[in-house]
């Protein structure tokens, strides 16, 4: 027996777009059947030719994608909006069916492609544990077994005879969230679940991802959030229009991700309000790495000051607003969070206008290597989140062999999260040495 | 504390038998044409099957004033119309049965078939977050549906007993056919939804045609009126109608009318698998691209 979980060989999913539109009524088959010859006729007349570009648009969403996942490994899929990644696990968890090649899977699948799934609003939380736990593949036996596990993990035991409908919105992601982290298949796929929840139950559910990696269990994990993928999976794959672009240790995925444009860059702009990630009082923009020069900068000596700006628009007028960025290192550790000062702002209701909130980062504190940022805004009193944009950019900072730099005179490897240059003395007396003889 | 734990959970999976050698292998690949109906799967399933009965029960009367009330309103007052205007204006004769007792016994199972395909026929589309995010064999959704309305048989049914006992008719003991009976009004109405429910998936106007189904359904199946008015080679061809063979078949065995459906059950029961074999195998078929196109 072979230590292989999932063996991908060519897989290819073609979908139709355009034409053939989603929930056509018969009367539109009807009318095209009947149309299409005269429409046809009329091009031909007008000397426009038919042919190919008449057929129903296709596009493939994954195209001669192939992979090997051993058992117990833990493999991140990334790749920009659009790119296939959730086709890839739809197509794994048997959801749609490829149109080309074929995957094995060795092992029972449990797909989480979504929190709370079939979770219905008219039961009580312990009546959807059992349903949600049903829809993800447990037994009913084990569902008795983790009841109260997870009733815990979602922190909900005040409200477990309660119907789901007069929850919060939090505490329903907590409690599906919580049922589908008591999934013990051989293979676990999972979706981009952990944009859910604040904060902290982020983390929680985080640490609760590890355990199952530990556990030896097989992880497929679908994320925007490069830190969690490089903190979570050994591997990952680059997924771009359907293809496999990159398959390697995850940080190096990640970094070439970040640094080929087709993820984070040095700048991220949202021309369109209606994409722009936005709360009610707040709207994100714009995000921008510069140099002292003002230049847009990918790459920064380690150096030298680089500063990141956020543009965003207030909505509402009245609020107090916390610009904020949180910023982590390709293996996924946080580095620092820097939480806007300036006087300026601090505690003063904002008028409506559009803001650029710029913080300088102070030459010779950060280590070599990428950084990225998480940009956020929150209003306060009640502490209100606005936006929280994941790897909204990211650069590299640069360690020149000069000599100045905190490096000195070593030329070799040098690990930790900041490179700060500090202040060094040494004291001198000579003759003083203690004799060992 | 957690540490603890955790190497509790350790050693005991290493002390579960090893599974390697029967690690279950799924291959997943384009199907070609008419698929296998992998009723094995559906048996792995059947706990889900239960749970989905057990919502759709749980749910179906949420947020109504009458409650499980509607189950024996819809028949019942449907019984008092037809006992009027077919019973006492029309005259129309009824196998030597009150007629009110004749014609609630025939619309019991009739609601319990009407209102299965009518469920089940919506079940794909109004379940579609379900189909587009977990994967499971999708003859489950319109089954679980159908198989719902059991509940409200029953309480209809409770309702049946009481109307006899109050016109003091006692069942026959072939009333240990019903079982069977209620099998074959389960498997025409499944048969049907299965058919309805995976183009209704396509072509959404099959929403707007199933309400006609029914009432036309309704009218061509001896519910208001008896089966005898019909000469006999032709009385048992209306048998292709299974409902016909389901309603005659109740009243038989209830409420002991001598006309014994025995060639009418027959050509029922072929005709309601007809319909169930045929339409499990097109909704199997279409099944792939449910989820693309729901």
């Amino acid at each position: 027996m072979s230590d292989i979980a999932i063996r991908v060989e060519s897989l290819g999913k073609l979908y139709r777009i355009g034409k053939l539109e989603k929930h056509r009524t018969l009367r539109d088959t009807l009318a095209d059947a009947f149309l299409s010859p005269f429409r046809r006729a009329s091009k031909l007349l007008r000397g426009q030719a038919t042919g190919a570009a008449e057929l129903d648009e296709t596009i493939w969403a994954l195209k001669d994608v192939s992979f090997e996942v051993k058992r117990g490994e833990v493999v991140g899929i990334i790749g920009r909006n659009g790119a296939g990644k959730s086709t890839l696990l739809k197509v794994l968890s048997r959801i749609t069916e490829p149109t080309a090649g074929f995957a094995d899977i060795y092992g029972r699948v449990g797909a989480l492609l979504e929190v709370g799934t079939g979770f219905h609003q008219e039961l009580t939380g312990r009546e959807n544990i059992y349903l949600n736990g049903a829809i993800l593949g447990m037994r009913r036996a084990e569902i008795d077994r983790k009841f109260d596990e997870i009733v815990s993990f979602a922190e909900v035991e005040k409200f477990i005879d309660t119907p789901v409908k007069h929850y919060s919105s939090g505490m329903g992601l907590r409690l599906g969230f919580a049922v589908a982290a008591h999934l013990e298949p051989e293979i676990l796929l999972v979706d981009e679940v952990l944009a859910v929840g604040d904060a902290r139950f982020q983390k929680k559910c985080l640490n609760k991802m590890q355990d199952v990696g530990q556990q030896g269990r097989t992880v497929l994990f679908v994320s925007h959030n490069m830190p969690a993928i490089t903190r979570l999976c050994e591997r990952a794959i680059l997924l771009d229009e359907g293809k496999v672009l990159e398959d390697s240790p995850s940080h190096k995925v990640v970094s070439a991700y970040l640094s080929s444009g087709l993820g984070t860059t040095a700048v991220r702009e949202w021309p369109d309000p209606a994409k722009a990630p936005s709360g009610d009082v707040a709207r994100l923009r714009a995000v921008r790495v510069r140099k002292e020069n003002g230049q847009i900068a990918d790459a920064v000596d380690i150096r030298r000051p680089v500063a990141i700006e956020m543009e965003y628009e207030v909505l509402k007028s009245g609020y107090v607003l916390l610009p904020y960025y949180d910023f982590f290192n390709e293996e996924g550790v946080q580095v620092f969070t820097a939480v806007d000062q300036d006087p300026a702002w601090r505690k003063r209701p904002r008028p409506t206008g559009r803001y650029v909130s710029k913080a300088w980062i102070p030459g010779n504190l950060l280590s070599e290597g990428m950084l990225i940022a998480n940009a956020v805004v929150i209003t306060l009193n009640p502490n209100t989140l606005q936006f929280y944009e994941h790897d909204a950019v990211a650069f590299q900072v640069i360690d020149s062999l000069d000599g100045d730099s905190a490096r000195g005179d070593w030329a070799g490897k040098m690990v930790g999260a900041v490179r700060p240059l500090l202040k060094w003395s040494t004291h001198f007396s000579p003759d003083q040495t203690t004799q060992t003889v | 504390m957690q540490t603890e734990e955790r190497i509790e959970r350790r050693s005991m999976t290493t002390l579960l038998p090893a599974r390697v050698d029967n690690v279950p292998m799924i291959r997943i690949e384009p199907s070609k044409g008419w698929v296998s109906l992998k009723l094995r799967e559906l048996w792995q399933y059947r706990e889900l099957l239960y749970f989905l009965i057990w919502r759709d029960v749980k749910v179906r009367y949420k947020q109504t004033v009458l409650g499980a009330a509607w189950a024996i309103i819809q028949p019942f007052f449907t019984m008092v119309v037809f006992s009027l205007f077919f019973g006492k204006l029309a005259k129309v004769p009824s196998d030597g049965i009150p007629y009110p007792v004749f014609s609630y016994a025939a619309l019991v199972p009739w609601t319990f078939f009407a209102q299965g395909l009518n469920q089940a026929s919506n079940s794909l589309v109004s379940q579609a977050g379900l189909i587009k995010k977990v994967y499971f064999p999708r003859l489950a959704i319109p089954s679980a549906r159908v198989l719902a309305g059991t509940v409200d048989f029953v309480l209809a049914f409770i309702v049946l007993l009481g109307m006899m006992l109050a016109y003091g008719i006692v069942p026959t003991v072939n009333a240990l056919w019903l079982p069977f009976l209620l099998l074959l009004a389960l498997i025409t109405s499944l048969g049907t939804a299965l058919w309805l429910s995976a183009m209704n998936v396509q072509f959404r106007d099959v929403s707007y045609i199933v309400p006609f189904i029914t009432q036309f359904w309704l009218f061509a199946t001896p519910i208001a009126y008896p089966s005898s008015l019909l000469p006999e080679p032709w009385r048992t061809l209306y048998g292709i109608n299974p409902m016909a063979g389901v309603v005659e078949g109740f009243r038989w065995a209830l409420l002991g009318t001598d006309t014994a459906p025995g060639s009418i059950i027959i050509v029922s029961s072929l005709a309601a698998l007809t319909l169930l074999v045929g339409g499990a195998f097109y909704f199997r078929r279409m099944e792939r691209t449910f989820a693309d196109v729901v």
